[in-house]
């Protein structure tokens, strides 16, 4: 795996609600909530990219896009 | 995100409650969809009254948003007139089983081809946190406040004995099974039967003290298991997931083209 990839997470704020499911079933703690309940990429660094805060999120408030090499 | 493309974002944020199950629901069933190729065209969602029934309108299909427990009734006769397009019938377990409780076992009967998603939150949400049938013995609702004393239904084995050709059950948590279990059940031929597992901790959660929106989820890992796995040697309480029917009989809208044609040519005969 490419170390250089970047990992984007696209967070729709309007649409997140803070219910926190992404940030508690994350198995890297890349996400955490805000002061204001929404989320946002706290550690972008670390994503390993498995997309289940994509996947689980029930706002469909969150895209993680991988830009540059694909694993 | 694709999936975007088959929403009506005018319509977002939507009503569901923060760590509402409904919307993972959507989630998986979008992307199951998408993976599947099917265009907006093809597909019809109909369904009656509930929180789970909100569903149709944050869709970009065809939808038709109907009255209390009648969605299978409508979709059936939708599927009638039209039985190339696909039908979804999003219900929550009250709207299928309680309302829609004789509708749901004669759709299952006749092996009409629709793929009805029962949301199982256990719970009348909109109206206030009332138990449904699916609520179970010893649960608090707001009707219930020293708990329930009636019994539930098992999904699988009702849906079992009305005759549907597949029936499945899967939980919010296990997100890659929702969409798995979906495509199945819109590509199999015949009524197929999808009960996702899903949280309300709005009133469900609290009143239960089951704690907060992926808490519930932790439970819902906590106790399922999979069709054939060993842990039902460890507990036996646990749910079991996965595909309990998957059979093919002939289809109602099929066998009823078959009879069109066949009193046609007798027509002509005379």
């Amino acid at each position: 795996m490419s170390k250089q990839k970047k990992i984007l997470h696209k967070i729709n704020r309007n649409w997140c609600k803070g219910c926190g499911i992404c940030v508690h079933f994350c198995p890297k703690n890349v996400l955490e909530l805000d002061k204001d309940d929404k989320v946002f990429a706290a550690h972008p660094d670390d994503c390993i990219f498995c997309r289940m805060c994509e996947l689980r999120c029930p706002d469909l408030a969150i895209e993680v896009i991988s830009q540059g090499n694909k694993i | 995100m694709p999936v975007q493309d088959y929403i009506r974002d005018r319509f977002f944020p939507h009503i569901w409650c923060p760590g509402c199950g409904h919307g993972i629901v959507l989630n998986g069933m979008l992307k199951a969809i998408e993976e599947l190729g099917l265009s907006k065209n093809e597909i019809v969602m109909v369904s009656g009254i509930g929180c789970s029934s909100r569903i149709s309108g944050y869709v970009d299909f065809h939808t038709l948003h109907t009255i209390h427990g009648r969605a299978l009734a409508f979709a059936s006769g939708v599927k009638m007139s039209r039985p190339e397009l696909n039908l979804i019938i999003p219900m929550g377990d009250g709207d299928a089983l309680a309302i829609g409780g004789n509708h749901f076992i004669h759709a299952a009967r006749r092996n009409i081809d629709l793929t009805a998603i029962i949301m199982n939150n256990r719970i009348y949400g909109m109206t206030g946190g009332q138990f449904s049938p699916l609520s179970g013995h010893g649960i608090k609702a707001s009707t219930a406040p020293y708990s329930t004393i009636d019994h539930d239904f098992d999904i699988m084995e009702l849906a079992k004995s009305a005759g549907a050709t597949f029936a499945a059950r899967t939980t919010t948590f296990h997100i890659k099974e929702i969409t798995s279990i979906i495509k199945k059940a819109i590509l199999h031929e015949g009524f197929s039967v999808v009960e996702i597992m899903s949280q309300c901790p709005t009133y469900f959660g609290k009143q239960n003290k089951l704690g907060n929106s992926f808490e519930m989820m932790e439970l819902f890992k906590k106790n399922t298991r999979k069709i054939g796995s060993n842990k039902k040697l460890e507990n036996k309480n646990l749910i079991e997931r996965g595909i309990f029917i998957q059979k093919e009989l002939p289809e109602y809208t099929n066998e009823y083209s078959k009879m069109v044609k066949i009193a046609m040519g007798k027509k002509n005969e005379r």
